[in-house]
């Protein structure tokens, strides 16, 4: 099966407090997963899980303290950055500070063409930018001379997306590309990525909070917790049969735009997130409704579960 | 009988702003009537920059310059008798906050003093509403309420950054109910919260509803919140309500095309047949459309949309609608 990225074993430690109160936080802890060509892969769990740190690091703006990141076969090496970032190209979660507001739009759009050299003539340049604009239903007269104010954060959005399309990158990192675009105006983007991966073969790391958009857009997913994979496989197996009782729990916290189905049964909070992550054994022990013995002194491994890949100690006698 | 507590007739509040000596006019709220009843969970809808914020500015009586009141009335109902907002006195209007109408803000990290512990806070309401009360009885009472919602009583000793996101917001909500207000108004709640703290978050909410028996006005984008807490929704476009019924009304069989589009783009698990966003942008506050605002959106304009902005027309009790395609209405009264 051939991989467009790899990551494998990613770890990332973070120390926080001062000298005599040091505390290590495992942001990220032995992770690996494959991304295929032409696969919307979603990496979802809440705030704190490790989802944008892990995006982070696969764009090279943090460096892991172990594990590796694989692109095509090839690992990532410093000196071949602008092979790197060719290939794989990103856009962020809040559209209005992606841009400077001092700054022309199409600006960034020839700085791009200049580092990675795309273009010899200004009118070459046009008419790639005007390209990339019509695949996200823009063109480069709906942006010439504008400032990003003049446009709304769907837009901004699209236009972002555009952007990153110029160098025809093979995976786009999207890290919470519309949790701050209006709901009314959310799915024209992830729409979008669905039309990329169908007619230009792209695909997409999307990391998200927002199940729902991740079950319609997404082939796969992985489901973080504190810093680990606790569950990952399709979107039908995962979404539609979660397995791990997290999953079992976000899938259920989920508010669904249907009044039949409101919420029964009352729910328990963590005290504090830094408990979790410290935790000893499995980081979802203290809340989970299923704990036994061994989750508090043992981490689970990986079981496979019908085909989805589970950490739980319940499906010790499955794997 | 009538159980409306709050009310406003055809409010109109704008934003009047003075841009190098011209005037700008943003008008936020144009012409709104609401007839929000007691013992009822209100849930106010729209995409961002609709008005909803600057609608519960007017509902709150926190209205302040650049944002003026043009035109209509906010009236509360307080001890059987309606009480026109604008004629409060400031210090009345102080007594009011907190005893009868509490505030919820969407970032709970600006609420509390960073460098007081929680009871400090606490303790500053209190003393700010109930007089003579020992500092004692001020904890007492804090306890006692935090214990009533189920909260942990250590919270009283940490201080804000101490505390995580989600429990924080839930110290707030404890916060505005404290006094067992017979309104509580919410500006995005849960919104950048995780799904199971919004789900802990909406479950206090509704809680504090049921043993309050009073009333909620919520503001959410989210419309699966709106789905699980709310009793009534109205759906805000460009300052102005455009339809208003009751929750499984609007999800059911929603009438205005903004509406249908809102509800239709919805993703839903074990679906995933294509669904479509709104198209195009919403209109600017300062440069209205003429006739109905959503009309260069909408898939079925008509002439007549581009000229004239419908009045509500009743589709059954409890449910009308504001749209040219639905009837031609007479534009007037809550329901």
């Amino acid at each position: 099966m051939e991989k467009l990225l790899e990551v494998e074993n990613l770890t990332k430690t973070f120390t926080l407090g001062s000298v005599l109160s040091r505390v290590k936080i495992t942001a990220v802890d032995n992770v690996s997963f494959y991304i295929k060509p032409a696969e919307i892969f979603a990496l979802a769990g809440e705030s704190g899980c490790g989802k944008t740190t892990t995006a982070r690091i696969i764009m090279g703006f943090e460096h892991a303290t172990s594990g590796a990141i694989i692109h095509s076969g090839k690992k990532e090496a410093k000196n071949e950055k602008v092979w790197f970032t060719e290939g794989i190209q990103a856009i962020f979660q809040d559209p209005f500070s992606t841009f400077n507001p001092l700054r022309q739009v199409e600006r960034y759009f020839f700085e791009t063409i200049e580092n990675y050299k795309l273009a010899k003539t200004k009118q070459e340049a046009i008419a790639r930018i005007d390209a990339k604009l019509r695949l996200v239903g823009l063109s480069y007269e709906d942006l010439a001379g504008k400032y990003p104010s003049e446009f709304s954060g769907g837009q901004l959005q699209r236009i972002s997306i555009a952007r990153a399309l110029l160098t025809d990158p093979q995976l786009i990192i999207a890290d919470e590309p519309v949790s701050m675009v209006d709901a009314s105006l959310r799915m024209s983007i992830v729409n979008l990525f669905k039309k990329l991966r169908d007619e230009l073969g792209v695909s997409v790391l999307y990391i998200t909070h927002d199940l729902a958009t991740a079950y319609y857009v997404c082939d796969r997913i992985a489901i973080m917790f504190r810093g680990d994979i606790v569950e990952m496989g399709t979107v039908e197996q995962v979404l539609m049969a979660p397995k791990h009782p997290y999953t079992q729990l976000l899938r259920a916290s989920i508010p669904e735009a249907d009044t039949t189905r409101r919420w029964k049964e009352e729910i328990r909070l963590a005290d504090t997130e830094q408990d979790e992550y410290l935790r000893q054994g499995c980081r979802f022990a203290g809340r989970c409704p299923r704990v036994m013995d061994i989750c508090r002194t043992t981490p689970p491994p990986d079981f496979e579960v019908e085909g989805a890949q589970v950490a739980c100690h319940l499906y010790a006698d499955a794997g | 009988m009538d159980n409306t507590i709050l009310r406003t007739e055809a409010l109109h509040a704008y934003y009047v702003l003075d841009v190098y000596g011209k005037q700008k006019i943003l008008k936020a709220v144009n012409e709104v009537d609401l007839a929000i009843q007691e013992d009822e969970i209100y849930g106010i809808a729209g995409e961002s920059g609709c008005g909803k914020t600057t609608l519960l500015k007017a509902l709150a009586a926190a209205v302040e310059p650049p944002l003026r009141v043009m035109s209509g009335r906010v009236t509360y109902r307080i001890a059987g008798e309606e009480v026109d907002v604008a004629t409060l006195t400031p210090e009345e209007k102080r007594k009011l906050r907190l005893e009868y109408i509490a505030y919820v803000p969407q970032g709970s990290m600006s609420v509390f003093n960073p460098v007081a512990r929680i009871k400090d806070t606490y303790r500053d309401f209190i003393e700010s509403h109930i007089s003579a009360g020992s500092k004692t009885e001020a904890f007492d009472l804090a306890r006692e309420h935090l214990t009533e919602l189920g909260l942990p009583i250590k919270i009283l000793d940490a201080y804000p950054h101490q505390l995580s996101g989600g429990m924080r917001q839930r110290v707030t909500i404890a916060l505005a109910t404290l006094l067992k207000p017979r309104i509580i108004i919410g500006d995005e709640p849960t919104t950048a919260l995780d799904v199971v703290v919004q789900r802990g978050v909406v479950q206090l909410l509704k809680d504090v509803q049921r043993k309050l028996q009073n009333t909620i006005v919520l503001v959410t984008h989210d419309m699966g919140v709106h789905a699980n807490i709310a009793d009534r929704i109205g759906i805000m476009y460009a300052g102005k309500i455009v339809e208003e019924a009751p929750t499984d009304k609007i999800f059911g069989a929603p009438a205005h095309p903004y509406t249908q589009y809102l509800i239709n783009s919805l993703p839903k698990f074990g679906d995933k047949t294509p669904r479509e966003s709104v198209p195009g942008s919403p209109p600017s506050l300062a440069n209205l459309p003429s006739g109905c605002p959503f009309h260069p959106r909408c898939p079925h304009a008509k002439d007549i949309c581009k000229q004239e902005m419908p009045g509500f027309t009743q589709v059954e009790p409890k449910h009308r609608v504001a749209c040219w395609l639905v009837g031609e209405g007479e534009h007037g009264k809550a329901a």
